[in-house]
């Protein structure tokens, strides 16, 4: 359902991203793996048009270069960033109330969904959402994202700083939400939940995707494991 | 001696109300201002000549039609003009970086300016306090107060609750504070950012238009009016905090208060020091520092207040930005 193809991308006069490939089928949970600045959030950003661009980026088949990033949140792409922008000023109910595109509550997912999978927002529900720990700022910029029902979320880091614990729950949620027919693009460093949970992975390396397989495969490939993922 | 201090009461009393009013004005102008920047993080310089517009279009307007459909349709056309100066004007010059957009607006100002000269001239024009509002509300003691200083104060109270349900209260007011701090994340969640961003532009100068009608004809309205107020509401900004709209609004009726009071004090050092049996010949070196009366002072101190500001706290009393 995304399909990138020959992305390159610029900030400013540095080039980032060299002719990236991927792409993502429905249902599928898909890794983007390597290791800090080789270009993964970057080809997210450019997918959500936040970065400039060439190259091809299409979703459904429709093409999505040159579309201000409200109109491809709208074609029900959505994207959880890794700095967590929560709304501080904001509750936690009414950031969960923006995630939703209309007025009105449609599609897979409601607040009473989000509640049940979270207990720990249902608490905080009233509080402003800058008081929450990172690792519930963490559920409710995914839960956020969920409310505006996309087809495929495309998530940055979201283990990243986390307890165990919370981390076991965020792999749950991802494949509850793989159970609900939506697709996801996870950008991780580390390989414990992504190999577990992923049909494919690919693994970027300056600005290039330069392995694309299966967890297993990547298994058994210590060559690449090594040059381009462990530390 | 009891009619001294009944004479300093009624001093008080009136000059506090006039403070009020002012300030509430001065926040009308500064809470645009404010809004506008923490979204755009664009300083808006022709933030006051929008003011003096929304003066001048209801002369104007109100020439024809009267006061009070004036009163309406004046902000609205500022606030027109402020949507079509963010769409056509900002947005193009937006990717050219912040100071381009400064500059921008900077410009803007100076060509507003001649435009006023050129359809009104360089004279005031004569814009009136509406007959049906000129008349003395009510006596404290021996001064009248007039019913449309009464009025600017009921329609900047309303404008203030209103601003504050709209934020407060509703989604369109959700989604313009969440944009406040992050407006790539809101945008990425569907939400039309370019538009919002649109919207408060005209809101912010509405605004100031609808200071400019009810503060042009209590003041003056001349194509100096811009540049005067305009300093001033950058001290209140800047005074307040960068992107605080509770700092905006206390700052507002501080600088109000400060104004009005100073303007109206005739103390000066000397006086001060005569009353503790001190005094000066008029050889001493000092003797025209002594003398100056705060009233003397007046333009000056809210400048001076400013300076101390950014030395002591450069964020304001309740910025959120450091820069």
């Amino acid at each position: 359902m995304l399909e990138v193809k020959n992305l390159h991308a610029y900030y400013g006069k540095s080039h980032i991203l060299h002719g990236v490939h991927l792409n993502v089928s429905k249902g599928e949970i898909v890794s983007l793996l390597g290791r800090n600045g080789v270009g993964r959030s970057t080809t997210i950003k450019a997918v959500m048009g936040q970065v400039e661009h060439t190259g091809a980026v299409e979703f459904n088949g429709e093409n999505l270069s040159g579309l201000p990033t409200y109109r491809i949140a709208r074609k029900g792409l959505g994207y959880v960033p890794e700095n967590r922008d929560i709304f501080p000023a904001l509750t936690t109910r009414q950031n969960l109330l923006l995630g939703m595109k209309g007025t009105r509550q449609s599609g897979r997912w409601s607040e009473e969904d989000m509640f049940n999978l979270f207990p720990r927002l249902r608490e905080r529900a009233a509080a402003p959402a800058g008081v929450l720990s990172g690792g519930e700022q963490q559920m409710l910029t995914l839960c956020r994202t969920l409310m505006g029902d996309p087809d495929l979320v495309m998530i940055d880091e979201p283990t990243e700083g986390l307890a165990p614990k919370i981390v076991e729950q965020m792999a749950h949620l991802f494949e509850e939400i793989r159970n609900r027919g939506v697709s996801i693009l996870l950008v991780e460093q580390k390989l414990t939940i992504a190999l577990r949970i992923s049909q494919r992975v690919y693994v970027m390396g300056h600005g290039r995707i330069v392995f694309e397989g299966s967890p297993e495969d990547l298994r058994a490939n210590e060559s690449v494991r090594k040059e381009w993922l462990e530390v | 001696m009891r009619a001294f201090w009944g004479s300093q009461l009624e001093f008080f009393l009136v000059t506090l109300l006039n403070s009020l009013s002012y300030g509430l004005l001065l926040f009308m102008l500064s809470s645009g201002l404010t809004l506008i920047f923490s979204m755009m993080g664009v300083l808006n310089f022709a933030h006051a000549s929008f003011y003096m517009l929304g003066a001048y279009f209801a002369y104007q307007t109100g020439a024809y039609i009267g006061f009070w459909p004036a009163l309406f349709i004046a902000p609205i056309l500022v606030g027109i003009l402020g949507a079509v100066t963010e769409r056509y004007g900002l947005r193009t010059v937006h990717k050219f970086g912040h100071v381009a957009e400064l500059l921008f607006t900077f410009g803007l100002a100076y060509v507003i300016e001649e435009v006023v000269h050129l359809v009104w001239g360089r004279a005031p024009v004569d814009y009136r306090v509406p007959e049906s509002l000129d008349f003395t509300l009510f006596t404290l003691f021996t001064t009248q107060y007039p019913a449309y200083r009464a009025f600017m104060m009921l329609i900047s109270v309303g404008m203030l609750i209103s601003l504050f349900l709209l934020l407060t209260r509703t989604r369109v007011g959700m989604v313009v504070q969440a944009s406040l701090t992050h407006p790539d994340m809101v945008e990425a969640l569907g939400h039309n950012v370019p538009r919002v961003f649109m919207m408060v532009f005209a809101g912010g100068c509405a605004l100031a238009g609808l200071a400019g009608v009810l503060g042009g004809n209590m003041f003056i309205t001349e194509p100096g009016m811009a540049f005067a107020v305009g300093s001033i509401v950058f001290v209140v900004v800047v005074f307040g905090g960068m992107g605080s709209l509770a700092g905006a609004f206390v700052a507002s009726l501080i600088i109000g208060t400060l104004q009005t009071f100073s303007v109206a004090l005739d103390f000066s050092m000397l006086g001060v020091l005569g009353a503790i049996g001190i005094s000066v010949s008029e050889d001493s070196n000092w003797y025209g520092l002594w003398s100056i009366t705060i009233s003397q002072t007046a333009p000056v101190l809210p400048y001076l207040l400013m300076v101390l500001m950014l030395i002591v706290r450069p964020r304001g009393l309740m910025g959120t930005r450091e820069s």
